[in-house]
């Protein structure tokens, strides 16, 4: 199994932040969204989440409250501050720079 | 923003320090609740129950190491860590409680030994002196350009007819004042107390106030306290005031008497006052004004230099400018008055310099060599992390194995070494603090040795030195196991024969500079040592055992005439000698090592005229003629003075050895004539006597003896010999004196033997310390030495089973064990003398009679060190050539 690349890994906050921008989530259902969105590019283990989750918990940008589930367990339930919404736009915009600049030297043909 | 961001984060940083366990258990639910609901969702999709579990836990990843990455992104997770660490180190320090106290112990002694003497220099040395403005306050002296008092430096005290024009001269610069240190005054007995003799000090009325002293009762001199023939007025020191007065509050204003003469109490200084100097002035307790109490001729006088300057620099003068100014006066009166006891020039530094310059050099030589003790005390402790290390790296290398991180493993190393240095850091301040209350109570002669205390800033360097202690111990035993080599241990079979080599290697390292560090506190303890030694065997020229000195001086305003001084001395002489157990007693002005006790020019009346200001400058002391045989100075040649040459008969003189050498070379100097430069009177000379040394540790000076009955002595020692147990006449002689004088205090009562034991104690206290240190230092190292020899004993013991088990021969063993031991103690050594040899000249100036480079010592350190490396290695070498080699064959 090859290791995600490093841009890939590093963009994991950013993909976490936009999820739960959408709506909040708990760890598995956060992490089902991830695999159905990015499909099996993101090729990172399940538990690799929470360390990055709590990280972003930390750093105020995301928030966590004990709900009920869906099924009715205990859960812990992970929504985006307005804090951390700030910082996804910025992020957000940031990426769109780049990910233009890139895509656009990769578009480069040769003369 | 910033603000938000605290709004969000402090309430998480606060539950994450306080709900610690709460967060942990959340932290178990959540990722238990991820791996149940995966498990739930692969049952759905139709996986067996055992399949769904593992593929949930194979997805998920290793749980227990996530759930530390997890916490780690937490606030306060490096406390955490460090918490731990902590614990950790405790814990191993406590399963190893020999190893533990062992290296508690040496980080104590050297770290106690700093901090102490960091506390004295810093009191001492650093402190500003407790006066307002220290930093503007400067001593003067004067200076001789060409020696005449060989004995002095060249910070001379000052006359005070130099000092007037001095003040003259400095108007805008300075403001100056003078004070004369050295006086002594009887107070009479009163209200039921004993005669006593007090240290006292003549001064200028501005003495106080340039150095921004209140009174704490009372008022300071004024204009009209300080002149010729005023009311006599005294200030009293606070605790001769609280001793002798019982803290009387109305003591201002009532008479004491001084030198049975009536002087008015018009102020009491404060407690903590004191002024100390290069010329004393530390046990002084009252003060007179000068142009009272010295003879106006003194106080116009250019030759007798009877005080010293102090000024107070004004806004914007420097030190260097007022010398400048004050020597271009100095340099005008020695061209108006070219008198040869007439200074050429004047010196000046600030007062602290003045105050404690004497303690400078042997203070840092002191911290040098607990500094060297610090850094042994640092290696060997390393050594024993080393040892300790290499003892446990199959436990290292099988954390490594199973996934411990290097820098985790690493820091709990760092943590051990710091808390043994913690814990000796703390063990060695207490030690720093009994060594200097022991030191404040034996060293009350120091000057300043009171405002020795421990402050933040002390604190701070115990700290620094702790953590310093730490970090080299914690390094150097981190270097021997470099992260390749960390499962080395694993892959060297369980008979390894030859393992450990390696790492003892840097052991030997440490032992060979601890060895060198321990040759040269050894070497310079060893010249301190035999410096102090001759000191104490340097010959004054009498003998110093059972001879009793007592000190009586009468007050002139009782004894006024010369007449009835020498009634008084040879009534008192004779009856002193009726004593039972006196064997002979005699009278003299300043008995051997007392002191300088004044000079004369003196020119030989019989030889061409010399030119003025060439005469020779030769120690003066009045005798009796019983004095001679009494004190045991042999008689050369003529004769001793006779019982009628007194007073206006008085005019004969005994002179030195090295005086009838200097001034009669080649000649029999008996029936000479000698001319008193200074007082125009002729003397003759009538014999020869042995020479006397003037102060123990200062160079010999010629001395002539004028007959002590009639050259204006009113101040006498008595000199008392017995066969045996001669401090046992002091009561009976001081019960005579009593009866003859009830009122006239007898002081200095003490035998030759004290009185220089007393002049050589600075020596005595540096070298014994110095030695003391030396002494720890070999015994660290010898441990340590012995540590390193039985840990490649034990590591050989295979090794060394095979050997003898093969038909080696026990000696050949033995030898070969104490090759490797003292191969690192022999390099040691050489390194040690070679830095000896390079160092010793900084203690040049401490050593008496004593070169720098002493072949004795050194080859004496030599033998020492070879002796007790031997003898540590020959234990573990002993125990190895002794080995069953059956017996380490099978417990291999």
């Amino acid at each position: 199994m090859s290791k995600p690349s490093d841009l890939v890994q590093g963009t994991l906050d950013l993909l976490i932040l936009k999820i739960l921008a959408l709506q909040p989530l708990h760890g598995w259902a956060l992490s089902q969204r991830l695999k159905q969105v990015s499909g099996e590019v993101l090729q990172v283990s399940d538990g690799s989440l929470y360390p990055a989750l709590h990280k972003l918990e930390q750093q105020g940008w995301i928030q966590a409250e004990w709900k009920a589930s869906e099924n009715n367990r205990r859960a812990k339930f992970y929504s985006l501050t307005r804090l951390g919404r700030r910082h996804l736009e910025r992020e957000a915009a940031n990426w769109e720079r780049i990910s233009t600049a890139i895509s656009g030297v990769m578009r480069l043909t040769e003369v | 923003m910033r603000l938000e961001h605290w709004v969000y984060t402090i309430p998480l940083r606060v539950r994450s320090l306080f709900h610690r366990n709460r967060l942990n258990s959340e932290l178990d639910e959540e990722l238990r609740n991820h791996i149940d609901s995966q498990i739930a969702d692969n049952l759905s999709r139709g996986m067996g129950a055992e399949e769904a579990r593992l593929s949930a836990l194979r997805g998920f990843g290793n749980p227990l190491l996530l759930r530390d990455k997890t916490r780690a992104t937490w606030s306060w997770s490096g406390m955490e860590q460090c918490a731990r660490d902590l614990r950790i180190g405790l814990r191993t320090l406590r399963r190893s409680p020999g190893f533990a106290i062992m290296a508690i112990l040496i980080m104590a002694i050297g770290i106690g030994a700093n901090v102490a003497i960091f506390t004295v220099i810093r009191s001492l040395l650093l402190q500003p002196l407790p006066y307002r403005d220290p930093g503007r306050l400067v001593s003067l002296f004067e200076h001789q350009t060409r020696p005449v008092d060989a004995g002095y430096s060249n910070y001379l005290p000052v006359a005070a007819g130099s000092f007037a024009e001095w003040k003259k001269a400095t108007p805008g610069v300075a403001q100056m004042a003078i004070i004369s240190t050295w006086h002594q005054y009887n107070v009479s007995a009163e209200g039921g107390k004993l005669p006593e003799k007090v240290d006292a000090a003549w001064c200028s009325r501005n003495f106080f106030s340039v150095l921004s002293i209140a009174t704490a009762l009372g008022r300071l001199f004024t204009v009209d306290d300080d002149r010729r023939g005023a009311a006599a007025a005294v200030v009293l020191s606070g605790p001769l005031w609280r001793r002798r007065f019982n803290s009387d509050p109305g003591i201002v204003g009532k008479t004491i008497w001084l030198d049975a003469q009536p002087f008015t109490v018009i102020g009491v200084l404060p407690s903590w006052f004191v002024y100390e100097g290069k010329y004393g002035g530390r046990t002084d307790q009252l003060w007179t004004t000068a142009n009272h109490e010295a003879s106006s001729g003194f106080m116009a006088s250019f030759e007798d230099r009877g005080f010293v300057a102090i000024a107070r620099l004004l806004p914007g003068a420097t030190l260097p400018r007022l010398v400048g100014q004050v020597s271009a006066v100095q340099s005008q009166i020695k061209i108006d008055h070219p008198e040869p006891s007439v200074s050429d020039g004047a010196q000046g530094r600030t007062m602290l310099d003045d105050t404690v310059l004497d303690y400078k050099t042997p203070l840092y030589v002191l911290f040098a060599a607990t500094g060297c003790v610090l850094l042994i005390a640092c290696l060997n402790v390393a050594g024993l992390l080393v040892a300790r290390a290499a003892a446990r790296s199959k436990e290292l290398a099988i954390r490594a194995a199973l996934g411990g991180g290097r820098l985790r493993l690493l820091r709990e190393r760092l943590t051990e070494s710091l808390l043994v240095s913690a814990a000796g850091g703390a063990l060695g301040l207490v030690l720093a603090w009994a060594a200097l209350q022991w030191l404040m109570s034996a060293r009350q002669d120091m000057n300043r040795v009171e405002s020795i205390h421990m402050d933040g800033i002390v604190a701070l360097f115990t700290v620094a030195a702790t953590g310093l202690c730490a970090l080299v111990s914690g390094t150097l035993s981190i270097f021997t196991s470099n992260g390749k080599q960390i499962l080395a241990p694993l892959n060297e079979s369980s008979r390894s024969h030859s393992g450990g080599r390696a790492r003892a290697g840097l052991r030997k390292t440490l032992l060979v500079l601890e060895v060198g560090l321990t040759v040269v506190l050894l070497v310079g303890a060893g010249l301190l040592v035999r410096s102090y030694q001759r000191l104490r065997s340097a010959d004054i020229g009498v003998p110093i055992d059972n001879v009793l000195t007592m000190h009586i001086s009468l007050p002139e305003a009782r004894y006024k005439k010369p007449e009835e001084w020498v009634a008084f001395f040879d009534e008192l002489i004779t009856r002193v000698r009726t004593v039972p157990g006196v064997e002979a007693a005699g009278l003299v002005s300043t008995a051997p090592g007392e002191g300088w006790g004044g000079n004369r020019m003196m020119s030989v009346v019989e030889h061409p005229p010399l030119p003025k200001g060439q005469g020779f400058d030769i120690l003066a002391r009045g005798a009796d003629p019983g004095y001679f045989a009494a004190i045991q100075i042999p008689l050369l040649s003529g004769r001793s003075f006779t019982r009628d040459e007194r007073l206006e008969r008085a005019h004969v003189v005994i002179l030195s050895r090295s005086a009838a050498k200097a001034m009669f070379p080649g000649e029999d100097p008996i029936g000479k004539h000698l001319h008193d430069d200074s007082d125009g009177g002729v003397s003759e000379v009538i014999g020869v006597v042995g020479d006397t040394r003037w102060y123990v540790t200062e160079p010999l000076h010629p001395m002539l003896y004028v007959p002590v009955y009639g050259n204006d002595y009113s101040v006498d020692t008595i000199v008392v010999r017995s066969s045996h147990d001669v401090e046992s006449l002091a009561t009976p002689i001081e019960k005579f004196i009593g009866q003859m004088d009830p009122d006239l205090p007898v002081s200095d009562v003490m035998t030759i033997r004290q009185a220089t034991g007393k002049s050589t104690v600075d020596n005595q206290f540096d070298s014994i310390l110095v030695l003391a240190f030396a002494v720890i230092a070999l015994v660290l190292a010898s441990t340590g030495l012995y540590g390193v020899l039985a840990y490649l004993v034990a590591q050989r013991t295979g090794e060394i089973g095979i050997r003898i088990a093969l038909g080696a021969q026990r000696d050949q063993v033995l030898g070969l064990m104490l090759a490797d031991g003292l191969r690192p103690a022999l390099i040691g050594l050489l390194l040690g003398l070679v830095a000896s040899a390079a160092t010793t000249r900084f203690i040049r100036a401490m050593l008496y009679e004593t070169q720098p480079f002493d072949l004795e010592i050194f080859a004496a350190v030599a033998g020492l060190l070879i002796a007790s490396a031997a003898l540590a290695c020959l234990v573990p070498a002993w125990r190895a050539s002794r080995l069953d080699p059956m017996q380490t064959l099978r417990t291999e």
